[in-house]
């Protein structure tokens, strides 16, 4: 049971930076390499706020940090004529150091003694029937309501531009829109919710270590392709759902996985070739079909 | 009223590749116009759109629009007084998104906050409606499931949603089957002539140029080589106009281009 549950907070709090990617990569069609960093700047951020007795400050500092290095990834490639990948690749680099730096230059900070959201939670709901499942109360109440105000979001003007931008960028030009300010904007917004991740999962180890975001894009990437099974070609709403789901489904996978004794260090492996089948499966099924309809075509 | 004084561009200079796309070129459009524009493949019909659509800024010349000076305006500022429409019908609309989604883009009222209303929905029907493809029972569907036809019109709709003062129409029914083409430029005649909007349409379609619209002129070399209206051009036939494309354009090729490179 304390597995199950285990699984499912983890899921969920993942499930936010997953969302984030729905948003740029599903919706921008962007890659957002800077993903990592910027999951631990949120971590080390909240943490340091935490730390200073501000819990639910917290929160909005770890999304304000967010904001900032979406914003600084985006101004690279929209204004400064640096590659989109290599724009997250370089932010990427450089908040390595910021992120020390914010950690008061070290690698590793504690939280056992912090007061932080989850604590918070514990104290409002003690002697409540739900004491005993704080922590999901958080991770359920942080991923609905970022899947109810991306949906309404994603169905503004600004949201179909978003859309627009990653579907068609020549349309949206042509219908005298700034393809950069959707883009800066856009990123902003999605960097925000992989900050809100990262500080989540910190508060939830109550500890940040400067490795908590590596190889996070590629986890959420995974679960984000996974999710893909599910409500395809439905609306915006439901398939973000789907990618929830996914990132559930590919906690419960790891988890399992280590129940049969797979070494932890293995599940970035094992993230990078769920991400390698769920592009190139349906790649390879497209080609094998085609070739397949041109043959009983010449038959 | 557009004014274009002595624009000139030139791609890749310096190269191997140099190439002098719009040589000096001037034309005046009075409000209300509509002229179509022929020319052979690399006359420099798409570049003058490209040029007064700002996808790049000319090296040389002056772009004016209703007193409004826009040489150097960027592409999207532009979009809001220019609507444009290309060959491929694929380019004009996101196929991801719903019909109703992308009339929204287009209608662009609400504020960027804003989301569709019911009142919205009833006018993209009703709109929807006149280009009589049953497209207003089908304001859900993505974009992407619609043919060519149908989506060069929701284009066509999109880019006058808001009357433009300028619309350019980059030969954009040569991907069409004649008789979607037909219909498409019915229904381009019809939105033109309601909204009295300023139009210039590049065709390869002779017919086409001197039935539709007031005024014709013809393009060689990145320059205007023939522009005629009123009675002259009614009096123009497919074959009269071939005659003067040999004549004009023969005499400018053996007049600078044939000579220069006689001379390399």
């Amino acid at each position: 049971m304390l597995l199950v549950s285990t699984a499912l907070e983890l899921g969920l709090i993942s499930a936010l930076t997953v969302l984030a990617l729905y948003l740029s990569y599903t919706m921008l069609d962007i890659c957002d390499l800077s993903t990592d960093g910027c999951f631990t700047l949120g971590a080390a951020v909240g943490a340091i706020v935490a730390i200073s007795g501000h819990p639910y400050l917290s929160i909005i500092a770890a999304m304000g940090a967010g904001v900032l290095s979406g914003f600084i990834t985006a101004f690279l490639q929209t204004k400064l004529g640096v590659n989109s990948l290599l724009a997250g690749i370089i932010v990427n680099t450089g908040l390595y150091s910021i992120n020390i730096a914010v950690m008061n230059n070290t690698s590793l900070l504690n939280m056992n003694n912090t007061d932080t959201i989850f604590t918070k939670f514990k104290s409002l709901l003690e002697n409540t029937f739900l004491a005993g499942s704080y922590k999901l109360v958080v991770a359920v109440i942080f991923v609905a309501l970022v899947l109810i105000l991306l949906t309404l979001f994603l169905k503004t003007r600004m949201g179909l531009a978003i859309r627009a931008t990653g579907n068609n960028p020549d349309m949206v030009r042509s219908s005298s829109i700034n393809t950069t300010v959707i883009i800066i904007i856009g990123l902003c917004i999605s960097n925000a919710i992989t900050a809100l991740s990262g500080c989540l999962l910190a508060q939830y180890n109550k500890s940040v270590n400067i490795d908590i975001g590596t190889g996070m894009v590629t986890i959420a990437l995974a679960s984000l392709l996974i999710g893909y099974l599910f409500f395809k070609r439905r609306g915006v709403g439901l398939r973000a759902v789907g990618a929830i789901i996914g990132a559930i489904i590919f906690r419960a996978v790891y988890t399992l996985a280590l129940q049969i004794n797979m070494p932890a260090h293995m599940l970035k492996l094992i993230s990078s070739i769920i991400v390698v089948i769920a592009i190139a499966g349906p790649y390879l099924y497209e080609k094998f079909m085609a070739s397949a309809r041109r043959r009983r075509e010449m038959r | 009223m557009l004014e274009i004084t002595n624009i000139s561009k030139t791609f890749n200079p310096g190269s191997v590749n140099e190439k002098l796309a719009i040589d000096n070129l001037s034309l005046t459009v009075n409000d209300g116009d509509f002229i179509t524009i022929i020319g052979s493949n690399g006359a420099g019909k798409s570049t003058l759109f490209n040029a007064i659509s700002g996808v790049f800024i000319t090296d040389k010349g002056k772009i004016v629009l209703d007193d409004m000076d826009i040489t150097l305006m960027a592409e999207h500022k532009r979009s809001r007084f220019i609507g444009r429409l290309f060959q491929d019908p694929m380019k004009g609309s996101a196929p991801g998104m719903s019909i109703e989604e992308n009339l929204y883009l287009a209608a662009g009222s609400g504020g960027w906050l804003g989301h569709i209303t019911e009142k919205d929905r009833k006018d993209f029907r009703d709109r929807l409606a006149l280009l009589d493809m049953g497209l207003e029972n089908r304001m859900k569907n993505p974009v992407g499931l619609l043919s060519g036809g149908q989506r060069q019109a929701l284009t066509l709709m999109m880019a006058t949603y808001n009357p433009p003062k300028l619309l350019l129409l980059d030969e954009h029914t040569a991907a069409l089957d004649p008789k979607t083409a037909e219909k498409v430029l019915e229904i381009t005649n019809n939105i033109v002539k309601e909204n009295n909007i300023t139009c210039l349409m590049i065709t390869h379609n002779m017919e086409s140029a001197l039935s539709m619209g007031n005024r014709t002129i013809m393009m060689n070399s990145g320059k205007v080589i023939y522009d005629v209206s009123g009675e002259q051009r009614e009096s123009e036939t497919v074959e009269s106009l071939i005659e003067k494309f040999k004549d004009e354009a023969g005499k400018s090729l053996a007049s600078d281009e044939m000579l220069l490179k006689g001379n390399k």
